[in-house]
Formats: C-alpha cells, structure tokens, sequence
C-alpha cells in the first residue's frame, strides 16, 4: 500500500485527463438517440429510430456475423501457433531464442500500414489461384488479421509459461512422459488461463481490426470495422452511434466482470 | 536442457509451423514489397528520387513528424498525470483510475475516432454547447484538421503511454520519496527532483511507443483530418487505391519501416529493452 499519495495538484490533473478520455465515449449516447437523419444533438425529443435502423438494415447484421467468423478462425489460427511455437521455446531453449521471438514479434512492432501493404502484395499475389483465398475473401481476411494478432498470443503465452514452475515439467521428464505427454498434460493444463486469454484477445484484436482489412477488402469481404469505416467516410450516419453505445456497453460489461472475477480470485 | 538430436528436433517441429506461416505470408510478401518499390511503374530508382524531391510528399513527411512530436508530448504529460493515481492513488482514486484507462483503451479505434466528430463538428456537442452560452455565434472548426487529428491521436495513445509508466512508478522504492519529504523537501520538489527522475526509463519508454505509433497512424488522422491533414499512412494508402500508384506506396512503406527501425535501434543502445516494460 503506498504511503506517498498524489497531492491535490495531481489529483486536479488527473481528473482533467479522465474527463478527456471519456469525452468522446459519452458524446455518442446522446448523437444516438437523435431523431434526426444527421449527425446532430436531440433538441428536446429522443428517438430510438437509429437502434431499430441496426435491426433493419441487413447489411449490419451480415457484417457482424462475417466479423465474428473472421475473428473465430483467426483466434483459432494464432493461438495454436503461438501455443506450439511457445512450447518449444520453453521446453527446449533453443539457440538463437532471441532472434526467433524477435521475428514473430515483427507484425506487432512494424507500422501497421507497412503491414497492410504487405498483407495486400500477398493477397492479390494469390488471388489468381483461387477465388476462395485471396484479396477480397473471408479467408484472406482471417489469415492476415492471424498476421497480425499471433504477436500478442505468443507474447501472452510465453508470459503464462515464464511463470510455470519448471521443477514440474522435468518431474514429468523424469517419471519417462513423451514430449506429447509433457506437452498435452503437465504444461498446456497449467497454462490454461494464458491460453484462453491469448484466444480471447486474437479474437478481439481481430474484431475491430481496420488498418489492414482496408487494404484487403473491396466488395465481397465486409467486416462490421469496415463498415462503420465505409459509414463515417462518406456520409455520417448516426447509426454509427447507436452501434458504437452497444459496443461501449458491452465493453464495460466485460470488463467490470473481468474484474469482479479478478478480485475473487485474489480473496480467498 | 539442450543438446540431445531428439530435444532439437522436437523443437523445430513445434517452432516450425509459426515460422513458416511468418516467412510466406509476412517476410516473403515484404521482399515483394521492397521488389515494387524498385520496378513500378519503370525499374530504377525513380520512386526514392520522388520521396526526396516531389513537394507533397515532403509536406506530409514533416506534417507526420511534427503531429507525431505534438501527439507524444501531450500524451506522456497526459499519461503521467494520470498514472500517478492509478499507481499511487487511494483504492478509490486508483480503481476509478483503471477504469478511465482501460475502458477507453478496449473501445475500437473506430468508435473512438466517432466519439470525437460527434463532439467536435459543426453541429457537434462543444460547438451546440458554446454557442447556446452565446460565447461564439459561428461554430468553430475542431474537425477536419490538424487540431481534430491530434486531439484524435492523442486520445488513443494516452493508454498506451500509461503501461511503461506504470511499470516505472510501480517499481520505484518509495522510501527515497519519504526520504525526502522527511528531510524537508516540498511536494513540488520531491516531485521533480526525485519522482520524475527515477522513472526516467519509462518516459522514455512511453515516448518511444507513442511516437513510433503516431508515425504509421493511419484510422484517425482519415477520419478526423477529413483528408485535409494527409499523415504518411493515409498517402501509402490514397497511393495505392486512388492514384494507383503502387510503387511510390511501396517506396513510402519500405522508407518508413527504415526509419522506425533506425529510431529504435538508436533508442536500444541507450535503454536496454527490460527497462521499458
């Protein structure tokens, strides 16, 4: 528990800096609840209309439902990767370590743009193979978002195993287990909560992931980042906002559970 | 540990499938990036003699440096600030600390970047609110500009200059801070004398993320600068979709992947990498 606390200087600073990180959250309940066709203020009467334009509009629901396949199959995609390529740092420590964790980290680290640009020589490169794989697919999109987000699940996963007891693993070793048996029933057990975390936060970065989907979708492959994107570019439409209250609820929701499971776990 | 055939070979088997999933569809397409960046639209060096001397592209090189020093200063004054609460704060000052951090720091870019046209346009929340006090009779441009892009970027980058902070301050031993009030010094003093010292390694780790992020920006510098104040992001972009000028894109991605490469080699020789996190 610390003994030296901020002093009312800070303190004042602080809360002008809270202010100014919830500004903008705030701002969309009431553009939301606009009557109006335009982005603008209610001026005395509410309406609902641009919650029931989410509803009535097929092309939300369409995007949302791709997003979540994307997300799923790119969650799933990196955190096996980043799952096996973790375990056999940890396990073996191998030469060079270093290098290759460097090497991964790469997509995490490199300016997402330059990213994008990459993901999209690759994916018009294929494209003429398959129409199935390739600039403008669902897969295409799940593979480059798996780009992006196996940094963080590897990252996440090799943080989980950093704090696994090793005296575990070689008692394993020594009894005679397999490296599979090692594998599958004394570590990855251990690190389940890393891993869940991993899967959670692929998918999630995948989810809201613009930068790169921009440049690899045209017509066909319409995540719901992508269509807010087309939504706030040309004319603003303020069912944006009432999409954005619903994202921002569910947010706090998650993450308000996130830390009353924390603090139980921390109690007992 | 290592050694044994069958150890190194179990480890390339379970490090392989990730490396080669980077290699052919991250460091391969690169290279063919680099490749474009040479021989589109004719072979030849003739898209890095543009970067050095076409006039747009210079303009949106220094426009990117200069948003990117702005947005770094505001956002480490504004992540200090606040970060002096969340780690040193009471239970309460510290939980609604965490909360002003992570809730916005989970919310899309998007979402984020729409919160503030909702404020700041013509008929947004600040300009009804400034002009229904009668204190302006004509709303003020806040959006659509290079005002709109900082205040966008700095709103996002906050959080992330917070962690480095975080670890700093966290792992500061606070009986150096008693010390010196003990001994006499004022609030004010220890602060900046003491407390801002010693958790140098994570201003300069959360000056060092937030630049290098600000420099590859690209979602809210589109939407908040109404292609108005172009950053380097958004021209790779209008170069490969609208011009299509594929080289010059190229050429733009592979200077800026040097660039940031060289500011953070330059930063490691200083600071080793543990230090920041």
């Amino acid at each position: 528990m610390p003994t030296y606390r901020p002093g009312p200087v800070s303190l004042a600073l602080a809360v002008l800096v809270a202010l100014f990180l919830l500004m903008p959250l705030l701002a969309v309940i009431p553009v939301s609840l606009t009557p109006s066709r335009m982005l603008t203020m209610p001026t005395g009467e509410l309406s609902l209309r641009h919650y029931h334009s989410l509803i009535e509009d097929p092309r939300w629901l369409e995007s949302i439902l791709l997003s979540i396949r994307i997300g799923v199959v790119s969650s799933a995609l990196s955190t096996v990767l980043a799952l096996t390529f973790s375990l056999g740092v940890w396990m073996f420590q191998p030469r060079f370590t270093a290098a290759l964790v460097g090497f991964v980290l790469l997509p995490m680290v490199v300016p997402p743009v330059v990213s994008a640009v990459t993901l999209y020589f690759l994916l018009t490169s294929v494209s003429g193979l398959t129409s199935f794989f390739g600039y403008d697919t669902w897969l295409g999109v799940a593979m480059a978002h798996s780009v992006m987000t196996v940094p963080f699940a590897t990252v996440l996963i090799l943080v989980s195993l950093s704090q696994l007891d090793r005296r575990i693993d070689l008692a394993a070793r020594g009894l005679g287990a397999s490296v599979w048996e090692r594998a599958t029933r004394v570590i990855i057990p251990n690190i389940k909560f890393g891993i869940v975390t991993a899967a959670l936060l692929s998918f999630v970065l995948s989810w809201e992931e613009i930068g790169v989907t921009l440049f690899i979708t045209s017509v066909n492959a319409i995540t719901l980042p992508r269509l807010m994107w087309m939504g706030l570019r040309d004319n603003i439409d303020p069912a944006i906002a009432a999409l954005s209250v619903i994202l921002i609820v569910i947010t706090v929701l998650v993450l308000a559970v996130r830390s009353v499971i924390a603090r139980q776990k921390a109690s007992p | 540990m290592r050694g044994t055939l069958s150890d190194r070979m179990g480890a390339a088997l379970l490090m392989a499938p990730l490396l080669l999933f980077l290699v052919l569809a991250y460091a391969w397409p690169f290279l063919g990036v680099v490749k474009w960046s040479f021989t589109l639209p004719t072979p030849g060096l003739g898209q890095y003699h543009a970067l050095l001397t076409d006039d747009l592209v210079q303009s949106v090189f220094i426009r990117t440096l200069r948003i990117a020093a702005i947005v770094t200063l505001i956002s480490v004054t504004a992540a200090y600030a606040i970060t002096v609460v969340w780690v040193r704060g009471s239970p309460l000052q510290r939980v609604l600390a965490e909360f002003c951090i992570l809730v916005p720091f989970w919310i899309s870019v998007l979402t984020r970047a729409f919160g503030w046209v909702a404020l700041l346009s013509n008929r947004g929340l600040i300009n009804t609110w400034l002009q229904s006090i009668g204190f302006i009779s004509e709303p003020l441009t806040l959006v659509r500009n290079e005002f709109g892009v900082i205040v966008g970027m700095s709103h996002f980058l906050i959080p992330f200059a917070v962690f480095p902070l975080a670890s700093a301050m966290r792992s500061l031993d606070e009986r150096v801070l008693l010390a010196a009030r003990g001994l006499g010094s004022s609030r004010m003093r220890t602060f900046w004398t003491v407390f801002v010292p010693m958790t140098r390694s994570g201003i300069i780790g959360s000056a060092m993320i937030t630049f290098v992020f600000s420099l590859g920006f690209f979602v809210t510098p589109a939407i908040l600068g109404g292609g108005r104040s172009v950053m380097i992001a958004e021209l790779i972009y209008l170069r490969i979709f609208q011009s299509p000028d594929w080289g010059l894109g190229a050429a733009i991605s592979v200077v800026l992947v040097v660039f940031v490469g060289a500011l953070m080699a330059l930063l490691f020789r200083y600071v080793k990498p543990k230090q920041l996190v």
